[in-house]
């Protein structure tokens, strides 16, 4: 960074200012990108989530859509397609969904991306609720999921989809979730890393094989467990 | 090595310089305006396109490192090269008067240690910003607390390096002769001995040259001298 030649006057002893900042940033930012996300839990433990909420970085979605737009789906028009390998295929409104028993959930959105946002509620059906509803045939290894934006779409194993946190969700940080998260429904993965988490959910197909998702088509793991390992494992608590 | 512009005029920023200064502006209020609708999702997520923005912002941050680096490497980036050794190395007077907030005397050189301190920080915040940038952008490699660190860490320098721009445009609006050297590359003679005198003395054009001995005006920048020609 800092030059041989002598651009100023020369005839004092020189101080590498340039260099040192250089140097100090840029371990600055090293420790940051190292020890970061545990300075980040423990400031929001020390200042609890309200005041840690208020943290200039962290603690907020990121939003993304494939489409470049957000779908709009009034409530009363929302319509659940369950297909594919089952007994009894059927369509479910949003209060056919609020009628079935409630899942209720509060965990850190992970994204894989780096981003996370703590303690966020959910409430919706539990997956293997709607799958054991329409009857899974013999034969079925998985389960597909298509969004209304006609362009994102995912997959879980058979197994997967029945752990207990993985839920069809119709509300969201205590309300219906809003239009940019994917509402009104949307599926919440709880052990798995956002994209699996597919917004503006349309149709749940129980097909055959995997047939990975969007994401998982541009690169990131079928497998999306957080804690990074790959087959199915037991669900956490809490 | 800084060459006499128009009579009365001394060149202070060759083409190269403002060329890069102008092009590294450019891409600083692009990832800047991109950046508020990626990191505000909630109030723009709905009229703007996310993906669309994300590749202006990604390709802006990937550019800009290029101005920089192509005005210094090449040919035409002697004064680039000069200033970067100028910026770098201080004095201890510089030192000193940056610790002690400019209330010590200095005979300022081409640029005053806030100047100087200002292009430091831009720089190591543009490395550590594209650093980050790529962690996120190509993210498999690096465990899952280094992702949060790194969005962290972008989010903050970026925070900072915005302030530091503000800072900078608010000073130049307030200094208006420093912000045309920027645009047309030349300050009068007179603004270089009153505003960077040991600049102005190495030009050959300073009043502190010789046996005068005008070594030490109180302090470099509200230096009532008189503007006598030499």
């Amino acid at each position: 960074m800092a030059g041989e030649g002598d651009g100023g006057v020369g005839r004092e002893a020189r101080v590498p200012v340039g260099r040192r900042v250089f140097l100090s940033l840029g371990a600055l930012a090293t420790l940051g990108v190292v020890f970061g996300s545990r300075l980040q839990s423990a400031a929001r433990g020390a200042l609890g989530t309200g005041l840690g909420g208020l943290l200039p970085f962290g603690d907020r979605f990121r939003l993304y859509s494939i489409t470049g737009s957000y779908p709009a789906i009034p409530p009363e028009a929302y319509r659940l397609e369950v297909s594919g390998l089952v007994e009894r295929p059927v369509t479910l409104t949003l209060a056919d969904l609020e009628a079935m028993p409630a899942t209720r959930l509060v965990r850190t959105f992970q994204c894989v991306t780096g981003w996370s946002v703590p303690d966020v509620e959910w409430e919706g059906v539990a997956l293997s609720a709607i799958l054991e509803r329409a009857g899974v045939r013999p034969g079925a290894v998985a389960v597909s999921f298509d969004s209304y934006d006609r362009a994102d779409t995912e997959s879980l194993t058979l197994d997967q989809a029945r752990l207990p946190d993985v839920i069809v969700a119709y509300r969201m940080l205590g309300a219906p979730v809003t239009r940019e998260h994917g509402g009104p429904v949307r599926l919440y993965v709880a052990p798995m890393f956002g994209y699996k988490s597919l917004k503006w959910l349309s149709a749940i197909r129980v097909v055959d094989r995997v047939e990975p998702g969007f994401w998982e088509r541009n690169g990131y793991p079928v497998n999306g467990w957080v804690d990074g390992s790959i087959g199915p494992r037991a669900p956490a608590e809490g | 090595m800084a060459t006499r512009g128009r009579a009365g005029e001394v060149v202070r920023f060759d083409l190269t310089q403002r060329v890069a200064h102008w092009a590294n502006a450019a891409l600083f209020v692009a990832l800047i305006v991109t950046a508020l609708p990626l990191y505000f999702g909630s109030l723009f997520g709905l009229v703007l396109e996310r993906h669309v923005v994300e590749m202006v912002h990604l390709w802006c941050g990937l550019a800009l490192p290029v101005p920089l680096v192509v005005s210094l490497l090449g040919p035409w980036g002697a004064s680039m090269r000069a200033d970067l050794a100028r910026v770098s190395r201080w004095s201890r007077a510089e030192l000193e008067w940056l610790t002690r907030l400019g209330r010590s005397a200095l005979r300022a050189d081409k640029f005053n240690p806030g100047q100087k301190l200002n292009t430091i920080l831009v720089g190591a915040t543009i490395v550590v910003l594209l650093a980050t940038g790529a962690m996120l952008q190509w993210f498999s490699p690096f465990p899952v607390a280094w992702r949060t660190g790194a969005t962290d860490v972008h989010d903050l320098f970026a925070f900072a390096v915005t302030l530091l721009i503000v800072g900078h445009v608010a000073l130049a609006l307030a200094h208006p002769s420093a912000l045309v050297s920027m645009v047309r590359g030349r300050v009068s003679r007179a603004w270089a001995r009153r505003v960077a005198p040991a600049w102005a003395d190495e030009l050959g054009v300073g009043e502190g040259v010789g046996a005068t001995g005008r070594a030490d005006p109180t302090t470099g920048r509200a230096d009532p001298e008189p503007v006598a020609s030499t």
